[in-house]
């Protein structure tokens, strides 16, 4: 076992470092510019039953510190992303991946999970609750707990694979949330995503997303999603994978310290392709500088 | 695609908003004309994508037009600045499909991309007829140096104080073989609905990557979903979906 070494759920990583879903593709843009197998695994793009186009341009905006985005999901559908992207990744990358699903009923979660649990190099099902559930009156599935309970329990039955519940910051408790998936049967958790947030340009005096409000990453938002991992690793007993803002080793360590056992980073990929390569390089000079022997004495 | 460091050689101003600045480096990336790299600027989380405007062996040239804070802050960049830089994004145009007179049209900051284009296109010994279009006399820039490359070179200002009165669509010559058109997004709806032959369009979008990975600037063609940073910014006229 390296000082890196982590285990998630049960599987071993060689470290802990996961580039978070909607920021690296299916792993083949990063693929030309370094060996993405140095990576622990990586979430790929978030994956529906149906083919999506997403929302209108643009889909981005910045803001100090970090980004906002509104890119809607788009991705080829689940059976596009089996028969076309998976073989496409298997080539560049040889471990182990983390497949992100999203769904907007509990049927369609059900459906993209078991399709994807056939698919042999997919290790853990990442479940992405913060999509309006359709037949729910267009509440996120994420900000209540019975909704995601359900999402939880209907997935749990279809997969033996690690089901990890990606968890909506935008919640009054995000602690009852956790709770309630863990009780579901949940694996793990995995927490923030995005922030709801906007901008207004100027010149127009209109948003500059053409959806009007994005879900805001990037290191403005690693205070608050810091806060959100130490509480909810308080308030369950299951794995959490950290992320929100995460741009550094020093990032990595702090975000295990309030109680991660892996971390995803987001953001930083789109700004600097390599930042993933650069923090895991980073991370044994950072632990000894901090007096940390292995991760995994962090838990 | 490749993630290098630039050194800034010059950086000058054209006009009251348009700066142009050469750069030092690995350029071994950068392919074709209608290609753009991506700047990481001091203190702005997102890259600033600009196209590039001539190309030679270690040596970029960048035009561009101070719109916000971030290229207001590139435009005082002093000699000797390192820029780490992502280089070899996006398509670029198609030289194979000029035949023997291509029409270029350019409008303000979508000019520069053409300039390497046509020095490209001369170099094959075609015929380039050159159009480029601004608002008025003062925002001119790049007239001199098309004409220079022996391009039948003609400016339009929409309020006649240089050149022919109007847009770039009433300086059109009579035939030609194909054209390549970068500019402001009324201008590349007129030139779609003026022009008659097949054409090449370059777009611009607000990216988050530039590299394909965040799908921030997808847009709908008749051939499917295209990332402008990556199956884009040049789409061919024929696949354009206009969406009002």
């Amino acid at each position: 076992m390296g000082r890196l070494t982590v285990s998630l759920c049960g599987l071993e990583m060689d470290n802990p470092v996961i580039p978070a879903s909607g920021t690296f593709g299916f792993g083949y843009e990063f693929a030309e510019i370094y060996d993405i197998n140095c990576l622990g695994t990586f979430s790929f793009k978030g994956t529906t039953r149906e083919p999506r186009f997403g929302n209108p341009t643009p889909r981005i905006a910045e803001c100090p510190a970090g980004m906002i985005n509104a890119v809607g999901l788009q991705n080829p559908g689940v059976e596009k992303v089996i028969a076309e992207e998976l073989p496409k990744l298997k080539k560049v990358f040889h471990k182990k991946v983390m497949a992100n699903v999203s769904g907007f009923s509990v049927e369609d979660y059900a459906y993209t999970c078991e399709r994807l649990d056939a698919e042999e190099q997919v290790g853990w099902l990442e479940v992405n609750i913060s999509c309006p559930n359709v037949h729910g009156g267009g509440m996120s599935f994420g900000t209540e707990p019975k909704a995601a309970a359900e999402v939880t329990r209907a997935v749990k039955k279809v997969t033996d694979k690690p089901v990890i519940m990606k968890l909506s910051p935008n919640v009054t408790d995000i602690t009852a949330i956790a709770r309630a998936c863990e009780d579901a049967g949940a694996d793990g958790l995995s927490l923030i995503n995005t922030l709801q947030g906007m901008r207004i340009d100027l010149r127009t005096r209109r948003p500059v997303i053409a959806n009007t409000m994005g879900g805001v990453s990037g290191p403005a938002i690693f205070p608050v999603a810091l806060r959100m991992v130490w509480q909810v690793c308080r308030a369950v007993k299951i794995p959490v994978v950290g992320m929100g803002g995460i741009a550094s080793a020093e990032d990595v360590l702090e975000m295990m310290m309030a109680g991660a056992a892996a971390v995803e980073v987001g953001a930083a990929n789109l700004t600097d392709p390599r930042a993933c390569e650069k923090i895991i390089a980073d991370l044994p000079e950072a632990m000894d500088r901090y007096g940390i022997r292995t991760l995994s004495e962090l838990k | 695609m490749k993630q290098t460091i630039f050194r800034v050689e010059s950086n000058t101003a054209l006009t009251d908003s348009v700066f142009r600045m050469t750069l030092l480096g690995d350029t071994s990336a950068v392919t074709a004309p209608g290609q753009f790299v991506n700047l990481k600027l001091d203190g702005f989380f997102l890259r600033r994508p600009i196209s590039v405007c001539d190309c030679e062996d270690g040596r970029l040239t960048l035009i561009f037009k101070t719109v916000g804070k971030g290229t207001a802050q590139m435009s005082r960049l002093p000699a000797g600045a390192e820029i780490d830089t992502l280089t070899g994004l996006g398509n670029g145009y198609d030289l194979t499909r000029a035949g023997d007179r291509p029409l270029l049209l350019g409008g303000g900051v979508g000019v520069p991309p053409l300039y390497w284009l046509a020095k490209k296109l001369r170099a094959e010994g075609k015929e380039v007829t050159a159009v480029l279009g601004f608002n008025t006399e003062k925002e001119i820039f790049g007239e001199k140096e098309f004409r220079a490359l022996g391009c039948d070179t003609r400016v339009t200002t929409a309020d006649g104080s240089h050149g022919i009165r109007g847009f770039v669509t009433d300086a059109l010559p009579e035939s030609y073989s194909f054209f390549y058109t970068c500019g402001p997004m009324p201008m590349l709806k007129a030139v779609y609905r003026r022009t008659v032959t097949d054409g090449q369009f370059s777009f611009e979008e607000r990216m988050g990557c530039g590299f394909g990975a965040c799908m921030g600037c997808s847009q709908k063609t008749k051939n499917g979903y295209k990332r402008i940073c990556r199956e884009g910014p040049v789409l061919e006229k024929e696949e354009i979906l206009w969406e009002d």
